[in-house]
């Protein structure tokens, strides 16, 4: 018994630096977040308090009837609707082809393909606007070749969002490359090589038997990507500071604004609850999505 | 043992940043854009005549500035002080993170206010409490290729909107494209329009926009037309690429800009180009206009420990003879009327071939509104504005959206002066 | 021909993704102004060092590259350890409601960081701790996503070993460090590239943080210059350059150990 007690001791002891961290530094602010939404914190309250009033549900009444709360909520979704499954199917046919037993110099190309995740995104951000830039961009001199007209990737509000995602995509989907490939391994073989007998194409192994096995890992990877990118910022920070236009501005850049460049930490902090509130109904949403295929599936 | 001792090494860190020298002071010194970069040069003096004192420059991008200084504020590590644009000073002010500067301007009798352009020495005392002393002046006025308006068999400047609209449209026939330079990001333009005009663009004491007000809708209107008629590309400075290797290629004729340009223009063009170009007036609805009283005050905070050595630093960039050097580095305007009659160049500032409109300009200017909320009001007004020029709302929609935006943004400072007020 | 389509689709994909990085270091090599020209040049005709030598020297980017490096350093050292502590602690070591705490964190893992960061910034206001390093560092400390990977791993430590070395009359401690700690040794390294990366790259933070432009890191550093400076591309690249390079080296000297890491503690 004494032993069951020192053990619990340590590891008391052993978590405590880990939790008082997290609890201190996350836990703390995330409730004082949700009292902040509650009032009309901003650069005034924090000169003197006494201009500090109580809003109660207030701001989040304004925040839903922001047009720019719908614009940046739009454009997030846009966002999330065309990069996740861009980003899931580059992932998943990357991963597909590295395990393929016919591939040659597969460490080298697992790198190469890796790489993007790892470079600063700041760096890549500006590398990217100089590659599309409008007149002296690689791309458009490439697509003048074929008869395009110069497009303006970054400029366009049309086109700015689909330039971001394409470079969402290209930065990120080596990340679930690797989770991929380890959910690959993991099927049986036996199963490709009875399918192959009986005469199955690889498209026909492909839905029928991989897809299937690896269904856990794509709802997972699926929430995964899914909240991280309602939780887009950098992007339209470095490359378009949210325009042209606002057509780039997230709802966190939104909340960024609101917060660290007006100092309206009221609002601010309510922007920032709404969106974890829109995580977790979509991520949930997602569960309920697959409960719902697999049921019919089976 | 191993994580105590991490543990202590990370806590120990910050505190190994404190100065241990205490016979140097280090002032922390924020400036922006152009000034910055030229700032280290024109305080090697300073540190000449105060050996025990030394100023660390820190450059700021316009863009970021701003929202810099208020984080710096928010999160108590302001510098000792700073560069602060004039429109910034009833915010700042009003935050009470500014040092009043009124006692220490009377105890040091090289500042006179009768020596600085009154209309900017007024912007710097918001709510009555003086709390910047201006560093240079700036207003908004038009580079002009002079050389192919010649070519087009235009002679003179235009001086009203009717001339310029003429001028324009020949500029076009003659083969300009797009004959007016106007970066749907930048502001000042518009805001010189409006600020021709005989109304304000906020009413009642700033408590509320006057967007819709007639005054606006013709500025605006104005503005509108130029893109509409073909006159002024409808993109922001980054797709421009390099404006000033454009304005030497000959791609526009008319650039609004203000004073720094001179420095740049005279810079970046080659030498054939020197005289190809001048600066003029900007035109009003019926005669010649007003423009922006702009600038930036040098401004000390109130938490700085080293305040006498921040003021001995403020005095010496107010010397006369220290901006008239600083003119020279930058093409910044001097604050102070003594340093326009000084020589430079055989001839003085007034009348330098280039500075001489801005001389004559900075003689009908307007500010814009003191209310701390104006950067922000600045910014929405020149959204709307891009909405407009791409088509996305017609006037009418957009000045009614931007008043109800505005209308928003100034609830808490009608809240704040209805409370001081009862 | 299979074989063919696919060694040729990955090598297009790897391409693809490679290519930008490649031009990134081509264009820092090229003469200042040289890239905004028609057509746009590939491969530097004059390659030159200027832009490094400018950025380097007292540039600003040689002191953004300090800072960052030192607060990847300890960044890494400190979330490291706290981070397998507490795994351990949640795989291992029996104690009280271990196994709520532990669904707490899951849960927790779904609030965006950016929830937080306003008052955490006001707290760190009123602790003075604004504009210091402290202040960078905090938040990377508390990394919940690292303890769940150390618990995944550390389960597999058979618990036969730990219940003979306490029967043996060792402390908790003891059998930590000189038991559980070696075999741990792969995920740690995982545990350190992650940490490394994410304390280098970490953007928004340092970005609120840190006024002084001193203290400024390289992400931090290299956007304020982008803004600066929109049509220096070539100079841009050379900081991007300074910025990614030593994060790639790092990794593809230790991809081997993150990509293991990552691979095992990826299989549910």
């Amino acid at each position: 018994m004494r032993t069951l007690h020192r053990e619990s001791l340590a590891a008391w002891a052993f978590a405590a630096p880990a939790l008082i961290v997290i609890a201190l530094f996350f836990g703390v602010p995330v409730f004082a977040g949700l009292a902040l939404s509650l009032t009309d914190f901003d650069i005034y309250a924090l000169a003197d308090i006494g201009n500090l009033r109580w809003q109660g549900w207030n701001n989040y009444v304004h925040v839903l009837s922001l047009p720019l709360f719908w614009q940046a909520l739009g454009n997030t979704a846009y966002f999330v609707v065309l990069g996740v499954p861009l980003s899931i199917a580059l992932s998943l046919a990357a991963a597909v082809l590295l395990q393929s037993k016919l591939v040659r110099f597969k460490p080298l190309l697992r790198t190469a393909l890796f790489a993007p995740v790892v470079t600063t995104l700041v760096a890549v951000a500006v590398i990217w606007r100089y590659l599309f830039h409008v007149k002296y961009g690689l791309v458009n001199y490439t697509l003048q070749h074929f008869g395009v007209d110069p497009i303006d990737w970054l400029g366009d509000p049309h086109w700015s969002m689909p330039t971001i995602i394409g470079f969402a995509a290209w930065k990120n989907f080596g990340g679930n490359m690797i989770i991929f490939i380890a959910a690959l391994q993991a099927v049986p073989h036996d199963l490709y090589e009875a399918a192959r007998l009986d005469g199955a194409r690889s498209w026909a192994q492909f839905r029928h038997i991989t897809v299937p096995n690896i269904a856990p890992t794509l709802l997972m990877v699926a929430i995964l990507t899914t909240a991280g990118y309602f939780q887009l910022f950098a992007e339209p920070y470095v490359m378009t500071q949210g325009g042209p236009l606002q057509s780039t501005v997230s709802v966190l850049y939104l909340m960024y604004e609101e917060g660290f460049k007006w100092w309206n930490l009221g609002l601010a902090s309510a922007v920032a609850f709404v969106l974890f509130l829109i995580i977790v109904v979509v991520s949930k949403g997602l569960i309920a999505v697959q409960r719902r295929l697999t049921g019919e599936g089976a | 043992m191993q994580r105590r001792r991490l543990l202590t090494a990370a806590a120990v860190a910050p505190l190994a940043g404190c100065a241990r020298d205490s016979s140097t002071t280090t002032l922390r010194f924020w400036a922006m854009g152009r000034e910055s970069e030229v700032a280290a040069e024109l305080i090697a003096g300073f540190e000449r005549e105060h050996p025990n004192v030394r100023v660390k420059v820190e450059q700021l991008p316009w863009t970021a500035a701003h929202e810099k200084l208020l984080t710096a504020f928010a999160g108590d590590a302001t510098p000792d002080l700073a560069q602060v644009g004039n429109t910034w000073l009833p915010e700042m002010q009003a935050l009470g993170a500014l040092e009043p500067l009124q006692p220490w301007i009377d105890r040091t009798p090289m500042l006179q206010a009768a020596d600085y352009f009154a209309g900017i020495w007024a912007t710097n005392a918001p709510g009555g409490q003086r709390v910047g002393l201006p560093w240079y002046v700036d207003t908004r006025l038009m580079f002009v290729r002079q050389d192919l308006l010649a070519k087009a068999g235009i002679n003179e400047m235009p001086r009203d909107w009717a001339a310029w609209r003429e001028t324009l449209a020949r500029l076009r026939q003659h083969g300009m494209d797009k004959p007016l330079l106007l970066p749907t990001n930048e502001s000042a333009p518009l805001l010189a329009l409006a600020l021709q005009q005989p109304e304000e663009v906020l009413r009642d004491g700033g408590r509320y926009g006057n967007f819709s007000g007639a005054g606006f809708r013709t500025a605006l209107a104005f503005y509108l037309e130029r893109f509409q008629r073909g006159e002024a590309p409808g993109v922001s400075e980054v797709q421009i690429g390099n404006l000033w290797q454009e304005f030497g290629r000959g791609s526009f004729a008319f650039y609004l800009s203000g004073p720094w340009d001179i420095g740049e223009f005279k810079r970046r063009l080659p030498a054939e180009l020197a005289n190809a170009w001048i600066t003029a007036e900007l035109p009003g609805p019926t005669g010649p206009g007003s423009s922006i009283a702009g600038g930036a005050s040098l401004a000390m905070f109130k938490r700085s420990r080293h305040k006498p050595e921040a003021w001995a630093l403020i005095s010496y960039l107010s010397r006369p003879d220290v901006q008239l050097e600083f003119y020279r580095l930058t093409g910044d305007l001097p604050a102070r009327r003594s340093a326009w009659a000084m020589p430079l160049n055989g001839a003085t500032l007034a009348e330098d071939r280039h500075a001489a409109a801005f001389h004559r300009q900075l003689e009908r200017v307007r500010a814009a509104p003191a209310v701390p909320e104006w950067e922000r009001i600045e910014k929405e007004m020149q959204l709307a504005a891009t909405r407009a020029v791409h088509g996305v709302t017609d006037l009418d929609a957009t000045v009614k959206a931007l008043d109800a935006r505005v209308d928003g943004i100034l609830e808490k400072r009608r809240w704040m002066l209805d409370k001081a007020r009862a | 021909m299979k074989r063919v389509l696919v060694n040729g689709l990955l090598w297009v994909f790897a391409g693809l993704a490679v290519f930008p990085l490649v031009w990134m270091v081509c264009v820092s090599l090229m003469p200042a102004g040289s890239a905004s020209s028609l057509p746009p040049p590939l491969i530097p005709a004059h390659p030159t060092l200027e832009h490094y030598r400018l950025l380097l020297g007292d540039g600003g980017l040689k002191r953004a590259f300090v800072n960052s490096l030192g607060l990847a350093v300890v960044s890494t050292l400190m979330s490291v350890s706290f981070n397998t502590l507490a795994g351990y602690s949640f795989a291992k070591l029996r104690f009280r409601h271990r196994e709520q705490v532990f669904g707490l964190l899951i849960a927790a893992l779904v609030i965006p960081g950016q929830v937080a960061m306003l008052p955490l910034f006001l707290m760190l206001k009123g602790m003075g701790l604004v504009n210091t390093w402290m202040g960078v560092l905090i938040p990377s400390m508390a990394g919940i996503f690292g303890i769940f990977l150390v618990r995944q791993y550390a389960r597999g430590v058979p618990d036969e070993l730990l219940e003979a070395a306490r029967l043996d009359g060792a402390g908790e401690w003891r059998i930590f460090w000189n038991i559980v700690l070696p075999t741990l040794k792969p995920v740690l390294v995982t545990l350190a590239v992650f940490a490394f990366l994410g304390s280098w790259n970490d953007f928004m933070w340092p970005l609120i943080v840190l006024t002084d432009g001193d203290m400024h890191t390289l992400p931090v550093a290299l956007a304020a210059l982008s803004r600066e400076h929109v049509n220096d591309s070539e100079l841009m690249m050379a900081g991007a350059v300074i910025t990614v390079l030593p994060v790639l080296v790092l990794f593809v000297a230790l991809q081997r150990y993150y990509m293991q890491g990552l691979l095992m503690g990826s299989v549910k």
